[in-house]
């Protein structure tokens, strides 16, 4: 036997692949290669965006209005922050539904904590934290029930779903709603930059992609990932910087009365958010045993992996970014009061992980889809709103989106499954 | 042969409860020899080889690698001393590419900061040392590959680590005909590489492809170790079945039975 009549029965791969031309060529080939064999990417979702904006631009009158969209970028940067912690929940194959309220529980304890003449009063930034690290150990202690008890996580975060809804309750039925004065708490959502430190951030924004990339150049030298289709990068940071120079100079142009508006604090804490975590989830071992264990938790074992304390800081995570998105939402209305969390909070943050293309069943998916899929999901509810559609059709509306990009995504996977890739 | 096994496991038995799965078993592997284990459903070959990989603790007798009498008292004991296993069930996260599975538990990384590069071009190395050259991409999803491709993935894996001894648990059992061909040679070149190599298998005609030598167990004992030149698949099958039929008892079961 020689090593030739070894490799020949699986020697008949398509090659289209490995003999995609580069340059532009390139570019349309892996398009076309890419739409055949399911592997969209972010490209329905991207796509479904800019439609919703030229549909609401073009019906609603107050809708394409830099107020407003100084507006949309707050209402979203909350359920954005939310679903970046579901995206890692998800990744696990696991699932927590105790977010809304414990986004509820570090809005409350943020409010306590700053509360001007009580004993405990502290600055704002330091209750914020206190506020992170205490809905992060709510997290741990939820995760642990699931990774040392064995509890399934869908009832440990119901449990915890109901218990945080009671705490909110006992704590604000008789006190009605407590107001945020704290300029610190406040400013995460509505603090506004100037015109020139907008641009500024909008440059190093758009520089971010270009870093990464040359990031991965430099540190994965000669290697298969450090191939680009350079043409299709290219696309993507024009994209990139087109959309955040777009965004600050609409932000910049917008005045409430005669105050001007400008880029907001909250649009920059999820941008930051997001490229901490998706570094987390991409070039760390953490990251790599997150989906690991998402993938096939007996291996990840057998390779000698913790699975239960990924398990434990995957829902720490979670509590932390529920905490700080319930921060942002509290600080939105100076206050938090007894309609906490607002909307369908819970439902929004994992449709929006979901529709970003993040598997319901473990280990496939990205932090950017969480972005996506809250920015669609905050912008279809926005538009409508200023359509002024009432909240049953919001619902509806948001509900097939959801179906919708389910399904598509769906589609996909068999399509890649059926072409082997 | 004469040179020290690298492994020797003397009088070796464990019992679950009432059920004596192993009951005085002898066995060794010598430097760079492909072992075969063979023996019908029940005869201990899992219980054996999970005693060498550090799952299970023997209940009395000894272990000696290269020539040391050593405790293994957990797969990190096993791993430190050069044995790895690959299971049956492959332990391969199919939502990872061929890098991230080589590494998977081990990766190289500073500060918690992967190192891709590193992973990447040892991979390739490691599959270009066994030969393995009908992977497209090392960045391809495991999903996306054959069982054969999988299955040598698995192994290159395992012998990633420096190891000694592999240990293959039924490598070729959900495998088609071309592609258990792929495998044997895979761990045929492994014996060449000077690896010792321990094949459990039901399949006969894989052990007389691959194996130097067979040891049969039978209702937890060893009844006859042969050299696959020196036999024939059918004194091997009688040995599964019924025993060996010349052994008197008092003759050490390590002793190469003749036939």
């Amino acid at each position: 036997m020689t090593t030739a009549d070894v490799v020949g029965p699986d020697r008949a791969l398509p090659p289209e692949e490995e003999q995609l031309p580069g340059g532009v060529a390139g570019l349309y080939h892996r398009a076309w290669l890419n739409l055949r064999t399911g592997n969209l990417g972010a490209i329905p979702i991207i796509v479904g965006e800019i439609l919703v904006v030229i549909i609401f631009g073009l019906t609603a009158t107050n809708f394409f209005t830099a107020v407003n969209f100084v507006n949309l970028i707050t209402q979203t940067a909350g359920t954005a922050m939310l679903a970046y912690g579901v995206v890692f929940v998800l990744l696990l194959g696991e699932i927590d539904l105790s977010i809304g309220y414990l986004a509820g529980i570090g809005a409350l304890i943020v409010a306590e904590l700053q509360l001007p003449g009580s004993s405990w009063q502290m600055n704002g930034i330091l209750a914020m934290l206190v506020a992170i690290a205490a809905c992060a150990l709510i997290g741990g202690v939820q995760g642990s029930i699931v990774a040392f008890i064995g509890v399934p996580s869908f009832v440990v975060t119901l449990g915890g779903f109901l218990i945080w809804q009671g705490v909110i309750l006992n704590k604000l039925e008789q006190r009605g709603t407590i107001i945020i004065q704290d300029r610190w708490i406040n400013y995460t959502d509505a603090y506004i930059f100037s015109h020139w430190l907008g641009w500024i951030i909008a440059a190093i924004l758009t520089a971010l992609y270009p870093i990464s990339i040359l990031y991965k150049l430099v540190v994965a030298r000669g290697t298969q990932i450090a191939q680009q289709n350079w043409p299709l990068v290219a696309l993507k940071a024009v994209g990139i910087g087109i959309a955040v120079f777009g965004t600050v100079a609409i932000a910049n142009h917008g005045k409430i009365i005669s105050t001007p508006e400008g880029l907001p604090l909250a649009g920059v804490i999820i941008i930051l958010f997001f490229v901490l975590l998706t570094f987390l989830a991409k070039w760390t071992t953490f990251g790599r045993h997150v989906y690991a264990v998402g993938g096939n938790a007996e291996a990840a074992r057998r390779a000698g992996i913790n699975v239960s304390r990924i398990r434990v800081v995957v829902f720490m995570i979670s509590g932390a970014t529920a905490a700080m998105g319930g921060i942002i939402f509290a600080a939105q209305v100076n206050s938090v009061a007894l309609t906490f969390p607002p909307g369908n909070l819970l439902l929004n943050a994992i449709a929006a992980a979901v529709i970003g293309g993040v598997s319901l069943f473990g280990g496939r998916g990205e932090v950017r889809g969480a972005l996506l899929g809250a920015i669609l999901i905050g912008t279809l509810q926005n538009g409508l709103n200023t359509l002024s559609v009432s909240n049953g059709w919001i619902y509806i509306i948001t509900g097939l989106v959801l179906l919708g990009a389910v399904m598509l995504d769906t589609v996909a996977v068999r399509l890649q499954a059926r072409s082997g890739r | 042969m004469s040179d020290t096994p690298l492994i020797e496991l003397r009088d070796i038995t464990k019992s679950f409860g009432s059920v004596h799965a192993l009951n005085g078993v002898d066995f060794q592997v010598l430097p760079g020899e492909v072992m075969a284990l063979v023996g019908d459903n029940g005869a201990g070959k899992s219980t054996l080889i999970k005693c060498i990989a550090g799952t299970h603790t023997p209940d009395h007798g000894e272990i000696l690698f290269e020539g040391r009498e050593v405790n293994i008292n957990g797969p990190k004991d096993a791993a430190r001393l050069g044995i790895e296993v690959v299971y049956q069930d492959l332990a391969l996260c199919d939502n990872l590419d061929v890098v991230q599975n080589m590494y998977l538990g081990r990766e190289v990384a500073r500060f918690q900061i992967l190192n891709e590069a590193a992973m990447e071009h040892t991979t390739q190395e490691t599959l270009k040392s066994l030969a393995v050259t009908t992977i497209r991409s090392v960045r391809q999803p495991v999903a996306t590959l054959s069982g054969g491709q999988r299955q040598s993935v698995a192994v290159a894996k395992a012998v990633q680590w420096n190891s000694k001894l592999v240990i293959l648990d039924e490598p070729t059992a959900a495998l088609g005909v071309a592609q258990t061909e792929q495998v044997l040679a895979l761990v045929r070149r492994l014996g060449e590489q000077g690896l010792s190599v321990v094949l459990v298998s039901h399949n006969l005609h894989d052990v007389f492809e691959t194996a130097d030598r067979i040891t049969v167990l039978r209702l937890g004992r060893t009844v006859g170790v042969f050299e696959r030149r020196e036999t024939t698949q059918q004194a091997v099958v009688q040995a599964i079945t019924a025993g060996v039929p010349t052994k008197v008892s008092g003759i050490p079961p390590s002793a190469e039975a003749q036939l």
